[in-house]
C-alpha cells in the first residue's frame, strides 16, 4: 500500500501545526516520522489514521482518496504512545475487539476468532498473557498486546505513534529490534513517530525529519546523517558543534578572524557552520583553522572527551570535541583544530 | 525499654520507641477521645436517634396498624406516583447526564464553562424558587398557561409538573458523577474503538459505557433517593389533591398535619428504609469506583 500526502495544512487556533506536507511511502517500508516535540509529526499520523483532518490538502492510499472515508474504514492500524488498551477487557477481548465489531456480513465465527487471537498473541510472544487485564502488564508487555490489536484487523498500513516513548531505556532497546524483525516478517507498510534520533535511524528504512510543521529532508539514515540538508537537520542529528560565522567573498570569517575553510557556495552573510564531534584533526598551534586551550578532559570511553576554548577575537566559545585515545590532551593544552568534514548553511534558513 | 541488644546502633534506634506514643505528628490521646467521641455523639443523636426514633413511632401500634397505614388508598397512590416521577425523572437524567458529561469532558467548544456552571444551577437555587419557575411557566397567568389550557394539556397541578420539577431538581447528580471520570479517562480508548472499525454505537456500549458505569450507577443511586425524597419543588407544583398528586413526602407532611402521627410515620419510614439502602449500595459502589482507579492507574 502506498500512501501520499499532498499539501497538508494543519491549523490549531493560532498554532500552525502541518505547514504545507508533501509525502509519499512505498509499499512494504518502515518510515520514521522524526521531531522535536510540537515539530507536527504526531499530527501528520493522525491525519493519515483518520483520527484528525486537515485543513487543506489531500491523502491518498494507492492512489485512492482517504479523506472520503472515516478512521474506522480504512483499515489502519493505530498504535498509541499510551497503549490505550481497554483497560475492562481482558488482554484475549483488546487483541479480538477488532474482529467482533466488523459488520456481521464478515464476521468471521467465534472459533476462527479466537483462532485468529492465538496466532497473533503467538506473534508477539504474549500467549501466556490471555487471560490478564492490562493493569497487570509491564509496559513493554502493553505496548505489544496494543500492537497485536492493531494487527488483528489486517491493516494495509501500521501506523505507531511514539510506541517506545513510555518505556524505560532497556526495554525501549529490545523493543527496537523486536519492531525491526517484525515488520521484516509480516511486511506491512509502516509508519512510526518519534523523537528519538537514535531509534529512528536504527529502525527505519527511510527518515522524515521535520521541524514547526515542516519537512526539513527525507532520505535513508545515512543520509540525514551525513547530508544532512539544513542547518536544523545539522543540529538535530547526531551531536555537532555549530558556530556563528560570516561569509562574505566566498570566505569564512569567525569574528574577525579569517577561516582556512572553503564557503561551500553559501549565501553571503551571517552563517552557521557546523562540525561533527568527532570530525576534528588536532595538530600543533598553526596547522589548522581554529584555536584554543584545553579546559577539561574526560578520559573514559571509546573515545576521550575534550573541552576546548576556542579565543576568536575577544570572544571565548567552550566546545565540546571527541579525542582519540592516543591522543595525550591536558588541561591547559593549546592546541589547533582542522574540520575534517564541515556544512556551512546560511543562517537565516 | 525490654530489648536488649549489643549493636549499639540498633540500641539508639530502639530507644526512639518510647517516643511513638508522642510522635509530634498525631494528638495526644485524650484529645483524639474527645474529638471521636463528639463526632460520634453528634452522628447518635442527629442521625441515628432520629432514624430510631422514626422505626418506633411508625411501630408504636404494632405491626398490624403499620401494614394498614400503608395499604390506605392514598398512601398507596402516593408511592406508586413517587416510583412513577422517580423512574421517569431518573431515566431523564441518566440520558441526559451521559450526553452533557459526554459533550464537557470530550469536546471542545465555546461556552463549556458556561454549560458545566448551569448545570450546578439546582443545587445553589432552593428547591421552592425551581418550583415556582414551573409555575410561572405552566400557570394559569404563566407563560404556556393560556395556551395549554386553550388546548386541554394539564401540567401544573399534575403529573407532569411533578416529574419536571423533580427532573429539574435531580439533574446535577449524573452530570457531575461522570464529568471528572471522563475527563480522566480521555479518549484515547474510543479513538483506538474507532480505528479497529468499531462504529458510534459500538464504541459507545463496548467501551465507553463499561468504563464509566459504576460512576454512572453511583449518580443514578444519587439521584433516585433525591428524586423520591424531594419536597420543596414538588409540593409547590403538586396542588395537594389527594390520591392525585401527592407523592409520599407529600403526604407525610399532611399526614402529620392531621395529627395522625403513626400513619405519618409510617409512610416516612418507608422513605427512611430507602436512605439506609441507598447508604449501603453507596458504600458499595464507592468501593467499585475505587477499585477501578486503582486499575487504571498501574
Amino acid at each position: 500500500m502506498t500512501i501520499e500526502v499532498r499539501n497538508i495544512t494543519k491549523q490549531f487556533g493560532a498554532f500552525k501545526a502541518l505547514d504545507n506536507v508533501d509525502l509519499k511511502v512505498e509499499t512494504g517500508e518502515l518510515l520514521a516520522l522524526l521531531g522535536p516535540s510540537g515539530s507536527g509529526k504526531t499530527t501528520l499520523l493522525r491525519i493519515i489514521a483518520g483520527l484528525d483532518w486537515p485543513d487543506t490538502g489531500s491523502v491518498s492510499f494507492d492512489g485512492e482518496n482517504a479523506l472520503s472515508r472515516g478512521a474506522g474504514e480504512r483499515h489502519v492500524g493505530f498504535v498509541f504512545q499510551h497503549y490505550a488498551l481497554f483497560r475492562h477487557m481482558s488482554v484475549f477481548e483488546n487483541v479480538a475487539f477488532g474482529l467482533r465489531v466488523q459488520p456481521r456480513a464478515v464476521r468471521r465465527d467465534e472459533a476462527a476468532i479466537r483462532r485468529r487471537v492465538r496466532e497473533l498473541l503467538d506473534l508477539v510472544q504474549l500467549d501466556w498473557l490471555a487471560d490478564r487485564y492490562p493493569s497487570q502488564l509491564s509496559g513493554g508487555q502493553r505496548q505489544r498486546i496494543a500492537l497485536a490489536r492493531a494487527l488483528a484487523i489486517e491493516p494495509r498500513i501500521l501506523l505507531l505513534d511514539e510506541p517506545f516513548g513510555a518505556l524505560d531505556a532497556k526495554v525501549r532497546k529490545e523493543l527496537r529490534k523486536w519492531l525491526r524483525t517484525l515488520h521484516e516478517e509480516i511486511h506491512v507498510t509502516s509508519i512510526f513517530v518519534t523523537h528519538d534520533q537514535e531509534e529512528a535511524l536504527e529502525v527505519a528504512n527511510r527518515v522524515v525529519v521535520m521541524d514547526k510543521g515542516r519537512i526539513e529532508q527525507i532520505g535513508t539514515p545515512g543520509d540525514v546523517y551525513e547530508d544532512p540538508a539544513t542547518a536544523f537537520v545539522h543540529g538535530f542529528i547526531g551531536e555537532s558543534i555549530m558556530l556563528p560565522v560570516e561569509v562574505r567573498d566566498g570566505r569564512v570569517r569567525l569574528g574577525d578572524k579569517l577561516l582556512d575553510l572553503e564557503s561551500q557556495n553559501a549565501r553571503p552573510g551571517p552563517s552557521k557552520l557546523f562540525i561533527r564531534r568527532h570530525d576534528f584533526a588536532l595538530g600543533p598551534i598553526g596547522s589548522g583553522a581554529l584555536e584554543g586551550a584545553v579546559t577539561h578532559v574526560r578520559a573514559f570511553g571509546p573515545t576521550h572527551r575534550a573541552d576546548i576554548l576556542l579565543n576568536t577575537a575577544g570572544k571565548e566559545t567552550l566546545i565540546e570535541i571527541d579525542a582519540p585515545r592516543d591522543r595525550d590532551l591536558k588541561p591547559g593544552d593549546i592546541v589547533s583544530l582542522q574540520p575534517r568534514r564541515y556544512r556551512i548553511f546560511a543562517a537565516q534558513d | 525499654m525490654t530489648i536488649a541488644t549489643a549493636n549499639p546502633a540498633l540500641a539508639a534506634a530502639g530507644s526512639v520507641a518510647p517516643l511513638a506514643g508522642r510522635d509530634s505528628r498525631t494528638e495526644p490521646r485524650l484529645v483524639r477521645f474527645l474529638v471521636i467521641g463528639f463526632a460520634m455523639m453528634f452522628l447518635s443523636v442527629f442521625v441515628v436517634l432520629p432514624l430510631v426514633l422514626v422505626f418506633s413511632e411508625a411501630f408504636s401500634r404494632g405491626v398490624g396498624f403499620y401494614l394498614a397505614a400503608l395499604g390506605d388508598p392514598e398512601a398507596l397512590a402516593a408511592i406508586r406516583l413517587t416510583l412513577l416521577t422517580a423512574a421517569i425523572s431518573v431515566t431523564l437524567n441518566l440520558a441526559f447526564g451521559i450526553i452533557a458529561a459526554w459533550a464537557i469532558a470530550k469536546f471542545d467548544f465555546r461556552g463549556k464553562t458556561f454549560l458545566t456552571t448551569l448545570i450546578d444551577l439546582p443545587f445553589s437555587v432552593s428547591p421552592v424558587i425551581s418550583g415556582l419557575v414551573f409555575v410561572l411557566l405552566f400557570g394559569a397567568q404563566g407563560f404556556f398557561g393560556p395556551w395549554l389550557m386553550a388546548h386541554g394539556v394539564h401540567i401544573l397541578f399534575a403529573v407532569p409538573a411533578i416529574v419536571l420539577a423533580t427532573s429539574f431538581v435531580t439533574f446535577p447528580f449524573v452530570v457531575r458523577e461522570l464529568i471528572p471520570l471522563m475527563q480522566e479517562q480521555g479518549s484515547l480508548e474510543e479513538e483506538a474503538a474507532i480505528s479497529l472499525g468499531a462504529g458510534g454505537w459500538q464504541t459507545f456500549l463496548r467501551v465507553t459505557l463499561p468504563n464509566i458505569k459504576w460512576g454512572l450507577l453511583y449518580g443514578v443511586l444519587l439521584c433516585n433517593a433525591r428524586a423520591m425524597g424531594e419536597f420543596g419543588a414538588v409540593s409547590v407544583v403538586s396542588g395537594h389533591i389527594r390520591g392525585e398528586t401527592n407523592t409520599m413526602p407529600l403526604l407525610v407532611e399532611i399526614l402529620y398535619n392531621e395529627y395522625q402521627m403513626v400513619a405519618s410515620f409510617a409512610v416516612a419510614s418507608l422513605l427512611a428504609l430507602l436512605a439506609l439502602v441507598t447508604l449501603i449500595a453507596k458504600t458499595i459502589l464507592e468501593a467499585q469506583i475505587e477499585e477501578g482507579r486503582h486499575v487504571s492507574d498501574d
